[in-house]
């Protein structure tokens, strides 16, 4: 088949990407199990950087701190992500539709200094005016991450509902059944794989924020990133190769796990196959 | 008939004890967190851009706001006479960005273009690897794939490492705080988010297009300029926004890999909030930002229409 040929020169080019992609992590991960303190230079393997790193308290709470802060964050996102997707895709017309269209899509390319900044303006404003939130800390991060974590769930989610004609939904409706009812029996089993990535990838998105956590943390609620990023800024160290290895590692896996799932639907997009060669 | 008996009593409960909520009841509570958390804080960037600096906590007495006294709106310019009194400082960062950003972004598509085809023209088992090739990168923390390009380039890094073992070298090369480090970083974090829309465009195109153009003599550049680019536009255009936008405004990319010479308006917006304390600057700043963003943006939609209409 002539058509499916990509010139060699291309190829080439998309190798390049792969490659900037790649390389720079897969050497980090290699020499974060070299015995020596130099970074780049090899002298042994060895774990010790990892024994350092389970010693290493700062970091320890910080982590766990991160994955309290993404867990909340991801479930907050989930529900109001995926009422927005069921308002913009299945409630058919209403006057402020567009508003809520435009809310849901400036956040995801919104630059990050200017998210945190105004974050941070409104919590000290509300702070001011009605004594909450009283200083900033979990729940202001959790809040903030939310907010764009709810924009990312409701893309993904959408793209599943629009997937799905709603004869369903409305042959349920007919059939006698409340709007609860319709949603717990058709609709929720829809749209649960696009829930499940949703929610995996509202987690990941708060678990590595680094610059809006920085705006709208408080003193004590320093979040891994920010630990991460106080001793980056200092240089590449072996014991940052070691964390770094680890978070990179476990995300991967989940990753390739959830992608075997859903192999279907990374490689058609929203659609079935069936329905893709229609179109 | 006592199955079905039971089925019916069974949706007559779930009938009566369903809750009859109104269904823009959904829309409302998305669209006022949006807003409270969302379009609220823009304005209160504004309030804050237009207000004064003091010393205290907090740093700045807004433009407008509540006070002990009741209502008040007293705005003034100051922050804006700041910046342009000190135009150089400010506008050589917005030059910065804008080269550096629109730079990557160019970067990124010509590498996100064969990806997405490649991706696109493959079947099966090769499009599932090579689309998962690209995604696995964007769930992984963007700060450690740039402090892993900051382990390549270093002065003691790997490059510098084999150089000098080659002997090509007598002494390490800095390839830290340039140009080229800067494109590294925002292409190693942003380069998923050009591919995802391209192919999203390019899948869909029919491939009896290709075949047609083929019978009809068209050598294989024509076909790529009359069909594939045409159609590959939409995608073009979003994967540009999505790499541009938040570029521009890259703090940790800059900070980490760039010197001086790299100083983009994410890090100026970030040293005069954290390091100055001066909240009306940095929220001047930001304003700034989102006016030189909205331009691309307004002009991409007047061209979209214009090309619409003919």
């Amino acid at each position: 088949m002539m058509r499916s040929s990509l010139p060699f020169a291309a190829k080439i080019i998309a190798i390049i990407g792969f490659a900037i992609l790649y390389v720079p992590v897969t050497l980090m991960i290699i020499y974060s199990f070299n015995a020596g303190k130099l970074t780049s230079v090899w002298s042994g393997f060895s774990t010790k950087w990892y024994v350092a790193l389970s010693q290493n308290d700062q970091l320890l709470s910080a982590l766990f701190l991160s994955i309290i802060i993404a867990a909340g964050a991801a479930t907050l996102s989930l529900v109001l992500g995926t009422l927005m997707a069921l308002s913009l895709e299945r409630i058919g017309r209403f006057r402020l539709r567009w508003l809520l269209a435009f809310l849901g899509l400036a956040p995801l390319v919104m630059p990050e200094v200017v998210t945190g900044l105004s974050l941070l303006l409104l919590f000290i404003g509300m702070e001011a005016l009605f004594g909450w939130p009283s200083g900033r800390g979990i729940d202001t991060i959790m809040i903030a991450h939310a907010t764009f974590g709810m924009c990312f769930v409701s893309v993904i989610i959408q793209a599943r509902l629009a997937d799905f004609d709603n004869s369903l939904e409305e042959a349920a409706a007919d059939l006698g059944a409340g709007p609860l009812t319709v949603f717990y029996t058709v609709t929720l089993p829809v749209i649960a794989p696009a829930l499940i990535a949703g929610w995996l990838l509202a987690f990941t998105l708060s678990f590595d924020d680094l610059v809006i956590a920085s705006f709208v943390s408080g003193p004590g609620s320093s979040t891994l990133p920010i630990t991460v990023f106080s001793s980056v800024r200092l240089g590449v160290t072996p014991e940052v190769n070691a964390i770094a290895t680890l978070i990179i590692s476990i995300a991967s896996l989940a990753v390739l796990v959830a992608s075997l799932f859903m192999s279907r639907l990374i490689l058609y997009g929203h659609r079935s196959p069936e329905t893709d060669t229609d179109t | 008939m006592m199955r079905w008996g039971r089925q019916q009593l069974v949706r007559l409960y779930q009938q009566a004890t369903a809750p009859k909520i109104g269904l823009f009841w959904v829309a409302i509570i998305p669209l006022a967190w949006l807003t409270l958390f969302f379009a609220v804080p823009l304005l209160e960037i504004l309030g804050v851009s237009l207000g004064s600096s003091r010393r205290g906590v907090p740093p700045f007495i807004p433009a407008w706001g509540l006070s002990d006294e009741g209502l008040f709106f007293a705005p003034n310019s100051d922050s804006y006479a700041l910046l342009l009194r000190h135009s150089s400082d400010y506008f050589i960062p917005l030059y910065n960005s804008t080269r550096l950003a629109f730079g990557s972004m160019l970067i990124c598509l010509v590498l996100a273009f064969p990806i997405s085809l490649w991706a696109a023209r493959a079947s099966g088992a090769v499009r599932l690897s090579l689309l998962v090739l690209v995604l696995l990168p964007f769930w992984t923390s963007s700060l450690l794939r740039v402090y892993a390009v900051m382990g390549l380039l270093n002065p003691t890094g790997y490059i510098n490492q084999f150089l000098l073992f080659l002997g090509l070298r007598e002494t390490p090369l800095d390839l830290m705080r340039m140009d080229i480090s800067v494109y590294f970083g925002i292409v190693i974090c942003y380069l998923p988010l050009m591919v995802l829309p391209l192919y999203a465009v390019l899948v869909r195109i029919d491939e009896s297009l290709y075949e047609a153009a083929t019978d009809l003599g068209a050598t294989r550049s024509t076909t790529f300029l009359t069909i594939t680019l045409p159609m590959a536009r939409p995608g073009i255009v979003a994967g540009c926004l999505l790499v541009f936008i938040p570029a521009m405004g890259e703090f940790m990319i800059p900070e980490l890999l760039g010197g001086p010479e790299q100083l983009m308006m994410g890090k100026v917006l970030w040293a005069e909030f954290f390091r100055s304390r001066d909240w009306p600057v940095a929220s001047a700043l930001a304003v700034l930002l989102l006016l030189v963003l909205s331009i691309p943006i307004l002009w991409l939609r007047h061209a979209e229409r214009r090309m619409r209409e003919t």
